[in-house]
Parts: C-alpha cells; structure tokens; sequence
C-alpha cells in the first residue's frame, strides 16, 4: 500500500501560529510505517485576509487541514486508512 | 510544554496591532480588534458568551499597547489608549502585567480530601493535623480550610493518597514568591520581589499574564524613517525554520536599518570573564558566577544581596554589543531583540538601548507583513560571530565560551551549572553565598531558564527544535579559542 503523504507547512505563519511544535511529530506506532510526513515551504493557504488565524495548516494526501495539531491529524491520518481499507475491500 | 493556543491567541492580537498600526486608521482599527476576532454570530471558544471574549480581547490589547492591564478604567475606547500610546516617549518600568477577567477562573490554592477517602480506622490525616482542621463526619474525613494551615502534612499521612493539594500555577511557578492571588482571588504580581523571570507568563492556563510591547514604541520609530538597529540576541537564531542570513534579510525587511548579533558582545563576556574568574581565584576566592542572565541579575539585587561578591563584574553580552552600535551609529535607536523578559529592566538601565521587542513580537510582526525569512535571500553579517558565542545562549554555553577563553590548564576551571531557577535551586544559590564556597566547581554558570535562553519565555521555538538549529549554527564558526 502506498503511504499517507503528510505535508506539514513550515512557513512563516504556519510556524508562528504553532506549527514549531509539529517539527517531531511523533506518530503511534502503529501508523508509523503507512506515513510519510514531509516538512514544506509555505503552501501559501494563509495570506488572504484573517486567513491566517487558522494556521497552522497541513496537506493529509491532497486534503488541507486547518488548526493543524497533533491529534487531529493523527485522527485524519486514521480514518483515511481505515476509508482505504474499506475501499480495497 | 508550552500552551500553544494561548500563545496563540496572544500572537494573533499581535499581528491584528501590526495590521491595524499600518492602516490608514490605528486608532479606529485598534477599537475594532475585539470586534475582528470574534464578529458578530462567531463561535464563542473560550468564555462564557461573546461579549466576555471581546472584553478579555480588549484588555489582552491593552498589553500589545504596551499598557498595564491593571490601569485599565474600563471606560476608555481602545481608540484612544492607541492614540496614547502613540504619543508616549518612556518604557513601563516593569514589564509585566496581569488580565483580572482571566485570572478569576482559577482557584486559589487549598488541601482538599477527594472522594477517594476510606474512612479508615488508622485516622492518619486527622492525628497528622496540628491545627484540628480535620474532623470525620458522614463517614469520611472533612477538612475545614479556615483552620488548615496547608502544612501539608495530611498529605504525606494519608495511606490511600486521598488527599490532595491543590496549586496556583504562577504561585507555584515564581521562584520569589512575587506573585500571589489577593482576597479577590486575583493575582498580584509584587513588583519589589518580581525578577521578570517570565515563568508565570509561560505557565498560566489562562493566559492572564502579558508583557508590556514596545511594538507601537519601535513601529513609530521606523515608519518615521529614524535609523533602527536590531540587537539580536543569539537565542534568535535558533527561532524560525531559516538560515542566519535569510533572518537578517527578513529584519531588515521590516526596516531594522542595521542588524547586529549579540553574540559580538558575547565574545567580549567570555574573554573579560576569564580574566575575572583567573583574577578572584588567584585572591583566593572559592568561586565565581556568570553574569549574563538578567533574571539572575535581578534575583541577586532583590533577594540575593549576599552572592553579590562572588558574581562576576562581566558586563553582558547586550551591553557590549550595544556600546559598539551606539558608538558607530551615535544617531540611531536600539533595539534589542529577545528571549527573555527580565531584560526589560536591563534595558531601561542602559542607555545605549533604546527598546525591547520579544522574538514572539518578532514572529507576528513576519507573520502580518508577510515576510517569508526562508524565500529570502542571504545577508551576511558585518561580524562574524565566534563558536562558542553562538552558543551563549545554550545551557552550558557560557561556561565553555569562558573554558575557550581561558588562558591558563583548562584544568583549573570547574564548570557548575544552575540550569533553571526555581525554589530548590535557589535555595542551593543561598547556600553557597552564605558558605563562601560552591562544592560543585569555581565557575557557577546560571541561567533562570530550564535549557538556557533559547527556552526562554517569550520564544518562538520548541527548546529542542531550536537547540539543534542553534548548535548547528555554532559548529559553522571559528572557536573562540583560534580567535584569540
């Protein structure tokens, strides 16, 4: 199976608005070897207007999440394996 | 572990400030912040209706204003503390201020016996009590909090750990005892005791702990195109996801004239700290203290009179750095950009600095210009910093920056640290003053922060994220030691 790709964006307001404390995302175990968390440049989804008050964003295979936290995309990265595993069945 | 979503909410109102400061209207602009943050039908995250949330937003402002919270008359318009704020010319002399609406939601601190009680025969907490402020009624113990005297011996009684003790906090956090809630349940922060250490602000749930910003004071200062340098401290590059030469580029974008690294200074601290520490151990002094944190320079004139013969004469890394830019440019303000709030009074004290804005000022005022530090290209700095200086602001950074400096066996010196003030810590500090001698070394290098200033309170990095780009940044550069 392919893996999640994972972006998480490092840029300025991603990383001001909490996106520092994504640097070592630790993942359980179990979802470890089915992810691949790659750092990015700005994704340029905050620059319009009070956009970015809902940084820090992320990109879970295509899918933009605001707010981006540790569960919460720990919680995406979950049900989107499970919605494959369901689609293969 | 920081509280990122109070961080947050403090950088956001940050950058609305800055946005609002380069409107055509501030004033106006600064009115409506609460009104922008939480419009009309918006979810209510925090409190207990919108109107609540707007009015905590306000006074939030108030310390991005640079105000203290607590001279608030809640009549004013936010309009026109803005407009005052333009027109001030002196810094707050403290730095720090508390938001009351946020702090009322946290209770003070008592002894509390929890469900988990068995009502044992033993009775161990009520025979434990001193001051009968327990007694067993309706099968369980009770305890009667205008006896109790919180000596906490219940507690330690107790064989099913039932009983516990409730914390405040910032109380708990103050290594002085400078903060405490008053009988309004409201803390206070004690400005005679309080070294600015920041460790209340970090912890606070609520969030109701502010620094006074001097963004207004350092804005108005650029936009009327008067040269401002950024000092910077060496904690700073270890702050945001780009190189040394991408974050003076990214200063100089929000119109920091000249940009110095205040890890020039520090390669002056290290080699006159040698020099002090060869000189007190040749007169037969036990040991010597660094003298760069400011949080620690203000414990020792506030609490700590007695260590005072055994800290270092060494000026600080800032002071230096900030003689040789005054020097250069007579004309221009200084800005010291930085970690740490306890430098506020440092930098009120010296008057070849000018301001102080912290590296969270920093970061949200990237964030509302839209300046993206790792697209932009790389500036060089005038100086070239050495190793052991990058590294100052690492703990263990300044003891090794006064080793590379030594002159004599490296042999003769016994580095010892205080990594982190807290009451324990600070209470071993006593005692080596009170005994003239420090068994664990002769160079005693303290920083108030756990891990150094890049941990400090107003940062913008996790500690370990930033200690690695910090060291990496150190490895690039000549030793102190082939420097010399």
């Amino acid at each position: 199976m392919r893996p999640i790709e994972v972006e998480i964006c490092l840029g300025t307001t991603c990383f001001v608005m909490g996106a520092s404390a994504l640097q070592n995302l630790q993942l359980p175990e179990s979802l470890r070897a089915k992810v691949k968390i790659s750092y990015v440049r700005c994704l340029h989804l905050c620059k319009n207007m009070d956009k970015f008050r809902k940084a820090p964003y992320a990109r879970i295979d295509g899918e933009v999440i605001d707010e981006a936290a540790p569960e919460k995309i720990i919680q995406n990265i979950t049900q989107k394996i499970k919605d494959i595993a369901h689609a293969t069945n | 572990m920081r509280q990122i979503e109070i961080q947050k909410l403090k950088r956001e109102i940050l950058v609305y400030l800055i946005k609002a400061f380069y409107s055509a209207d501030f004033a106006e602009q600064v009115r409506l912040i609460p009104y922008d943050m939480r419009p009309k039908g918006s979810a209510v995250p925090f409190r207990c209706c919108i109107h609540k949330e707007r009015a905590v937003l306000r006074s939030r402002t108030l310390a991005g204003l640079g105000l203290a919270i607590e001279d608030d008359n809640e009549r004013t318009e936010l309009s026109i503390y803005a407009a005052q704020s333009l027109q001030r010319t002196k810094n707050a002399e403290h730095p720090l201020t508390v938001l009351g609406s946020a702090c009322q939601g946290c209770a003070e601190s008592f002894i509390h016996i929890t469900d988990l009680c068995q009502n044992c025969v033993a009775k161990s907490c009520i025979n434990s009590c001193k001051f009968g402020a327990i007694t067993a009624t309706r099968g369980r113990a009770v305890i009667n909090n205008a006896q109790c005297k919180k000596c906490c011996l219940c507690i330690k009684a107790c064989p099913y750990q039932a009983i516990v003790k409730t914390i405040v906090p910032c109380e708990n956090a103050c290594p002085t005892g400078a903060i405490a809630k008053d009988t309004n349940g409201l803390a206070r922060i004690d400005t005679a005791k309080c070294i600015a250490c920041g460790h209340c602000l970090v912890v606070c749930p609520f969030g109701a702990i502010h620094n006074k910003s001097q963004l207004i004071d350092v804005l108005k200062k650029i936009k009327t195109r008067q040269k401002v340098i950024a000092l910077i401290a060496p904690a700073l590059l270890g702050q945001m996801p780009c190189t040394a030469g991408q974050l003076h580029s990214a200063l100089q974008k929000i119109g920091f004239a000249q940009v110095y690294e205040v890890a020039q200074g520090a390669e002056t601290t290290a080699r006159v700290e040698a020099k002090d520490l060869r000189q007190r151990l040749q007169k037969g002094l036990a040991f010597m203290t660094t003298s760069c944190c400011a949080a620690y320079n203000e414990l020792a004139r506030k609490h700590l009179p007695e260590i005072k013969p055994f800290v270092s004469d060494t000026k600080t890394p800032l002071a230096y750095t900030a003689a040789i830019a005054r020097r250069a440019n007579p004309e221009a303000v200084n800005v010291f950009i930085s970690p740490c709030l306890a430098k506020y009074p440092e930098v009120n004290q010296d008057s070849n600095v000018d301001h102080i804005l912290t590296f969270e000022e920093i970061g949200a005022l990237l964030v509302a210009l839209n300046i993206e530090p790792a697209e932009l290209p790389e500036e060089n700095f005038a100086h070239v910093s050495a190793r052991e200086a990058r590294g100052f602001p690492l703990s263990g950074g300044v003891a090794k920056s006064v080793l590379a400096a030594w002159d004599g066996a490296p042999q003769e010196v016994t580095p010892a640290f205080i990594n982190g003030l807290n009451k324990a810590s600070l209470a071993e500090l006593r005692a080596y003053a009170k005994q003239g001698r420090c068994a664990r070394g002769n160079l005693l290098e303290i920083m108030c922060c756990l891990g150094g200033c890049a941990n400090g309170p107003a940062v913008l990095n996790t500690e370990k994220a930033a200690t690695a780009q910090i060291e990496k940044y150190a490895s690039e550069a000549e030793s102190l030691q082939s420097l010399r």
